[in-house]
């Protein structure tokens, strides 16, 4: 570096600058879309489709209004909506978390003929899209009652299996087994051994995993949607959707105070545990 | 060693006794929601049916007619199309700002985080944040979105590139920052330009995260479902010389959920076999990502 001519350094570190700025415009640009949501919540419904872009006025500001119709749109508290999603996001990925991670530490350790087959289906099951089995699956989980937000955890279990063993699977065989034979030799049995040596290991595949389910299950619309019995349980998706769909004239300020309010959790959840997301999404990127 | 590996086995069998604690749970989920359900679906595809009770075997009658839908033609042409644009701006527009922000310029951490923040906000919310944007730019020449199918479709993309640019933009910097540093310096000594640099050392090593976002995107982009579904739910409507309709912005998994959930779901059995002909087309794909992923993990 030190026979570079100071005037090429010194042209580099303007370039550095000019794409900072470039960047910090292109990020601006970026997060208009969500500015934008925040602006038209609180203006009056007929403003929003024709003054899309301006601040609020006199005129077209409506306050709280948008986030109190919202409360209640569709005679269907948002509560109870914003409540199931958390209930069912928390259930599914603990069950996930839990059973995966035990099923594939078996897997991989055990290895019977059986054990193969599991793993097969599982790496299948990655590839197959939610359409093949969307129909048969909803009258499968309403013949076996699993349409409330208590039981539904067990459909995302199922169907959302693939992924998580695959990514412990690949985690459990880079463990060396002798610290297992140390626990047992010390007089740990299996349970023993998985929960108070294996789990703790794989800490960081846990985090991983559990990222990229709270992310799915959070998101999802259709599986709970064709699940669930929408008259009494609704997710935040299938809420916002329900507004949107059925009703001929939509009030729209109120439609982006819920989008707000849906959209606020999720920005303080990836500001509290970013690098985890980011280094969780770059690991399941496997996934197809 | 033999002790050892007596060791070893008794180990395992002792592990195998808990069967019903560590794998029951996971295959009876497994069998209810994956399973079953699979090999159900494939069943059904060559009944006719209302509900699952009611299913009467046709062979393959229901296949002819999936295949000489018009509705289901389009939606892949569009489909394919959309995931292909797709494809292509969503990974060049990615690595371009992967390698910007590899330059070690200012607030590279902070511009990363603020691309990659579109990817966690779920499809139906996206969706209509967007359709509220181009709405609103829409109105001002008295058209919609959902009036036009080129509005539609650019619109789709542009959602698809906001969502997805930052997710890809990830999976870039991750590859480019294992580029061994002391290989660029080299090159660097050897003379090469920055251009030359790039498309000589650094995307030939980055071609293992190239295949695996290309594979990505055009998955993603066959599966879509909530963005389609929420910006413009197939509209507009076409009339064909038949007289039968298609939504000209439809993808496939949209046309598939409209055949089996609205009408009278008399065409159920038409809707099941599009699913196994979408399932086919798209764990093709799938499994030549996983089988390509596979072989890199082997040769590392």
């Amino acid at each position: 570096m030190a026979n570079q001519q100071p005037q090429t350094l010194a042209s580099e570190a303007r370039h550095k600058k000019i794409l900072t700025i470039v960047f910090t415009i292109i990020c601006v640009i970026w997060v208009l879309p969500v500015v934008c949501v925040a602006i038209n919540s609180f203006k009056l419904n007929t403003f929003v489709k024709t003054e899309t872009f301006a601040l609020p006025t006199e005129e077209s500001f409506a306050g709280w209004s948008n986030f109190i119709t919202g409360m209640t749109f569709g005679n269907y508290p948002f509560w109870s909506a914003f409540g199931y999603s958390a209930l069912i996001t928390v259930l599914s990925t603990a069950l996930i978390l839990v059973c995966c991670s035990m099923a594939a530490w078996y897997i991989a350790r055990v290895d019977s003929k059986f054990c193969k087959v599991i793993y097969t289906l599982c790496i299948f099951s990655m590839v197959v899209p939610f359409q093949m089995v969307m129909f048969t699956l909803s009258k499968t989980a309403d013949t076996l009652k699993l349409n409330t937000p208590w039981t539904i955890p067990i459909v995302y279990l199922g169907f959302g299996a693939g992924l998580a063993i695959f990514m412990f699977v690949g985690f459990v065989k880079s463990i060396p087994l002798e610290i297992e034979e140390a626990a047992a030799i010390d007089g740990c049995g299996p349970v023993r051994t998985f929960f108070l040596v294996v789990l703790p290991m794989l800490k960081p595949t846990l985090i991983s995993v559990g990222i990229l389910e709270i992310m799915w299950v959070w998101n999802d619309y259709l599986l709970p949607y064709l699940v669930l019995d929408i008259n009494q349980y609704r997710t935040i998706p299938i809420q916002i959707q329900y507004l949107k769909g059925s009703y001929g004239t939509v009030d729209l300020g109120a439609t982006m105070a819920i989008i707000l309010m849906a959209i606020i959790p999720v920005i303080v959840f990836y500001l509290s545990c970013q690098k985890y997301i980011i280094k969780g999404v770059a690991a399941g990127a496997v996934k197809g | 060693m033999k002790s050892k590996a007596i060791k070893q086995s008794s180990q395992i069998k002792s592990t195998r006794h808990f069967w019903w604690l560590f794998l029951l749970p996971v295959t009876a989920a497994f069998c209810i929601g994956f399973v079953w359900p699979f090999i159900q679906g494939i069943y059904l595809s060559f009944c006719k049916f209302k509900t699952v009770s009611s299913a009467k075997f046709v062979g393959l009658s229901n296949y002819a007619s999936a295949f000489a839908d018009e509705s289901f033609q389009h939606s892949f042409w569009y489909t394919a199309l959309t995931a292909i644009v797709c494809l292509v701006l969503i990974n060049v527009i990615a690595f371009a700002v992967a390698y910007a922000l590899t330059q070690g310029i200012k607030g590279s951490n902070i511009f990363r985080t603020i691309f990659f923040a579109p990817n966690l906000i779920g499809g139906i919310v996206l969706g209509y944040i967007w359709s509220m944007i181009f709405d609103g730019i829409l109105q001002q020449y008295g058209t919609s979105v959902v009036l036009e199918t080129k509005y539609g479709f650019w619109g789709l993309i542009i959602l698809m590139c906001w969502q997805q640019i930052g997710y890809m933009m990830i999976i870039y910097i991750a590859g480019i920052q294992a580029v061994p540093e002391d290989m660029i310096e080299a090159a660097k000594i050897d003379g090469a330009t920055k251009a030359q640099t790039l498309f000589k050392v650094i995307i030939p090593n980055v071609m293992p995260s190239i295949t695996i976002c290309t594979f990505l995107s055009l998955t993603n982009g066959f599966k879509l479902f909530d963005q389609n579904l929420a910006l413009t739910g197939g509209l507009p409507y076409e009339q064909l010389a038949d007289g039968s309709t298609i939504n000209t912005t439809e993808m496939m998994a949209l046309n598939i959920y409209n055949t089996f959930y609205s009408g009278t779901g008399a065409s159920r059995g038409v809707a099941q076999a599009k699913a196994v002909i979408f399932f086919i087309l798209v764990a093709a794909m799938g499994l030549a990502q996983l089988s390509y992923t596979r072989k890199r993990e082997v040769q590392q």
